[in-house]
């Protein structure tokens, strides 16, 4: 089993810049050092959590919906946040 | 019945929370006023304290850094972490968003970790009820373990019922808790082989902070807890264990703690917490869309700057005006004390020095209080935020924060309220940038410099292109010196870049004005200590040595001034610094306003107006400007303009840099770095127009 509870490999991985606004992702991992990581999953952004792209204008920041949170994500930290296609709940 | 006065308790209570929870609202709603603003030891975090009383218990109240974690990674984290374990607060009140209530009770889960006594105050709680949500706050409550008081902060709901808690919760005092997150088998084997290892070898250290929450910490690799472990036994079977848990997730440990943080968390939400409505979409997304758009987000923000210039400068005059006024008269006031034509140096210590020096800080109270107003409304709506995403795309490049762009804007008005207006950037080398660049940008005073030389010494038609260019050639230095600052001395990382936006909200007026309060405060505390310190340096500087009476009889009051100035210790620091300021196309009487400008830049138009023995020079600008026409060239005129520009910010500046920096070392060498820069350019400037006009 795969104890993350994820298969990456079955779903297409991308980062989490190339979300169109208006859809939504699965966070799978986040590689962005440890003190970004600690700041993102304070702020809800943890592997396994749903994320929607509310306005993604290149070639600026964006903002997201997490846990029923907005925030503003730099682009530099979205290409660091891997998701894939939301699996219907 | 008895009436013998009770023996009263006291408590400290922590208030913690999220960013944006309603956390100063729900600490204001309890003080009230009886507040007192400080810093944290060592940093420039602001530290909230207030007192309240219920029944015989008085409270002191702490309000902790807003923050959305309790990790070693940021400062205002481990102030509210350290202070929790440091201070033994009697309980914690736990402030948390209602309506947005998973992410909020990621801060709760580590809070409940520490295994101090918790309230958990559920604001806003009319917001999520709009919202569709249904607690079952006694389940909630008997799943994390701790009491729930629902409020709205902004009306001052829930009031009594929290003090009611906060008072039995603490009478009550600390319990071991029977429900707490659970890791899983492989990381709670770890965490308890860690445990047993630590009671054995750092009894110290278990006794002060509790051996699950330090072993949680050191599995999370949390540098501050590492750091104290001495045995290298326990060291050793960490690093073993996070490699062993690393192995096993393919991830890092301290991301499955969050992990399963949020796990226990909807676990408990998902028991207690229905929702009636589905909301997918609601106004906030409309709105957000239309202030963060692409194009229309940044006119939108530029009117709302304008609106916010426009109050604190345009409106703000009039009050200003009104404590002219009142110094004019308090001066003329004090001065009739003396007898008529006595020249008496108290008299004029107390009048000219005193009266005058700080009396021309505090005339800018009006301009501190109004902009402090427009932040606190732009702020407590939600704008702030937005304004930040919308800005962030043209100040990245510069490495600052979209939030700079308001400080410096509020720069050209005056740097003190700028400078004091960067708290609203949470990023430490970002603020300080912010900070040390702001003088560049033209204020309010120096326009009274170039509206004094620029038609002096160039034609209608030059005027305002002139004057166009001053204010540019600022902003595109302080650009050039930020962003080589932020690559040298003040590295680091934009901030993460990751930032709430918190839901938009009306603000109230208790908030607001409680936040105008504290910054007009700070304000006039600063003009009465450092301000009116360096004001009397500086009157002495123009007043000593003194001139005998028998050498200034003859001349008229502006002769007789002229010659005390120039016989003056700051006359003659002007005369012995004029071979310096020769190279820059300067005299020594431009040498000797430059001194006097140090005070505040619109010192030097009043300084040569007495040099130049036209008395006041704002009554006579004409006169003035005719002298300097005939002293002096364009490009001479030009060359002070620009070196007024650039060097030495005002001491009211310096002192607030200082202020707000937390060191002197900021102010010295923004002062020195600022005018060793006026003197390069200017040097440059007046070498290669001197050549190209001969």
């Amino acid at each position: 089993m795969d104890p993350s509870g994820l298969n990456p490999d079955k779903e297409q991985v991308k980062p989490l810049s190339k979300v169109k606004a208006g859809q939504t992702a699965r966070v799978v991992r986040i590689e962005a050092g440890a003190s970004a990581n600690a700041r993102l999953a304070s702020m809800g952004l943890v592997p396994r959590t749903q994320v929607s792209m509310i306005s993604n204008g290149h070639p600026g920041p964006m903002v997201v919906s997490v846990k029923g949170a907005k925030m503003m994500l730099g682009r530099g930290m979205a290409h660091k946040i891997m998701v894939c296609a939301a699996s219907p709940q | 019945m008895d009436h013998t006065v009770r023996i009263k308790k006291r408590i400290t209570v922590a208030v913690a929370g999220n960013p944006n929870s309603g956390k100063s609202t729900i600490f204001n709603m309890l003080t009230g006023a009886h507040q007192h603003v400080g810093n944290y030891p060592g940093v420039t975090v602001e530290k909230k304290e207030g007192f309240c009383r219920w029944e015989d218990t008085e409270i002191r109240l702490i309000d902790l850094p807003g923050t959305y974690s309790l990790t070693a990674y940021s400062v205002e984290e481990l102030i509210a972490r350290n202070f929790i374990i440091e201070e033994h607060p009697d309980l914690v009140v736990n402030v948390i968003d209602a309506s947005n209530i998973e992410r909020n009770l990621y801060l709760t889960t580590q809070l409940i970790e520490m295994e101090v006594p918790l309230i958990l105050v559920f604001n806003m709680s009319d917001i999520a009820r709009q919202r569709g949500l249904v607690f079952d706050i006694d389940r909630l409550s008997e799943l994390l373990e701790s009491p729930i008081v629902q409020t709205v902060g902004t009306k001052g709901q829930g009031r009594d019922v929290l003090l009611q808690a906060i008072v039995e919760t603490a009478r009550r005092g600390r319990s071991s808790r029977v429900h707490r997150v659970r890791y899983g088998h492989e990381i709670e084997a770890e965490l308890e082989g860690i445990e047993s290892i630590l009671k054995a070898e750092e009894p110290v250290l278990v006794d002060h902070y509790t051996s699950r929450w330090l072993a949680v910490k050191l599995l999370e690799n949390d540098k501050a807890i590492t750091s104290l472990v001495r045995s290298d036994h326990v060291r050793r079977i960490v690093v073993a264990a996070i490699a062993r848990l690393r192995t096993l997730f393919a991830e890092e440990p301290e991301m499955i703690f969050a992990e399963r943080r949020y796990g226990f968390i909807s676990g408990a939400c998902q028991e207690a917490i229905r929702n009636t409505v589905e909301l997918r979409h609601d106004l906030s997304d409309t709105v957000d869309r239309v202030l963060t758009h692409r194009y229309l987000g940044l006119p939108i923000f530029l009117l709302f700057m304008y609106i916010v210039f426009f109050l604190t400068f345009k409106i703000g005059a009039y009050p200003m005006r009104w404590l002219e006024m009142l110094f004019g008269r308090l001066g003329t006031t004090v001065a009739a004390l003396w007898p008529a034509g006595a020249d008496s140096l108290p008299r004029s210590l107390l009048v000219d020095g005193i009266i005058g020096g700080v009396g021309g800080v505090i005339v800018f109270l009006p301009n501190i209080l109004l902009l402090f107003l427009a932040i606190a409304v732009l702020e407590d709506t939600g704008y702030m935020a937005r304004a930040a995403f919308v800005m962030d795309r043209i100040m990245h490049r510069i490495g600052l924060h979209g939030k700079s762009f308001i400080p410096m804007l509020i720069g050209f008005g005056c740097s003190v309220p700028a400078i004091m207006g960067t708290r609203i950037l949470e990023n430490r080398p970002n603020r300080i940038t912010t900070i040390l660049v702001i003088p560049l940008m033209s204020c309010g005073a120096r326009l009274t410099i170039y509206a004094l030389l620029i038609p002096a010494f160039f034609p209608p038609a030059w005027r305002g292109p002139m004057l166009w260019l001053m204010y540019i050639i600022g902003i595109v230095l302080g650009v050039i010196c930020a962003k080589v600052l932020r690559m040298t001395l003040l590295k680091g990382e934009t901030s993460h870049f990751v930032m709430e936006l918190p839901p938009y909200r009306m603000p109230t007026f208790k908030a607001v004005s409680i936040h105008m309060w504290h910054r007009g405060w700070m304000y006039l505390r600063k003009a009465g200590t450092v301000i009116l310190g360096i004001s009397i340096v500086l009157w002495f500087a123009m007043n000593f040595p003194r001139v005998a009476a028998e050498d200034l009889q003859g001349m008229d009051n502006d002769h007789a001034a002229q010659v005390r100035l120039e016989r003056s210790l700051m006359g003659r620091i002007g005369r012995a610094m004029a071979p310096a300021v020769r190279p820059l196309g300067f005299d020594w009487k431009v040498g000797t306003a430059l001194i006097g400008a140090m005070a505040a830049k619109e010192v030097f138009v009043a300084q040569l107006g007495i040099i130049y023995a036209v008395g006041e020079a704002d009554d006579h600008p004409e006169s003035l400007r005719e002298r300097l026409q005939q002293a002096y060239t364009p490009l001479q005129g030009f060359c002070i303009m620009l070196f007024c520009l650039i060097s030495a910010p005002c001491i009211a500046t310096v002192a607030m840099t200082r202020q707000e920096t937390g060191r002197w070392r900021w102010a010295l060498f923004q002062w020195t770095a600022l005018t060793a820069m006026a003197y390069v350019i200017t040097l440059i400037v007046y070498n290669i127009g001197a050549l190209l006009l001969h």
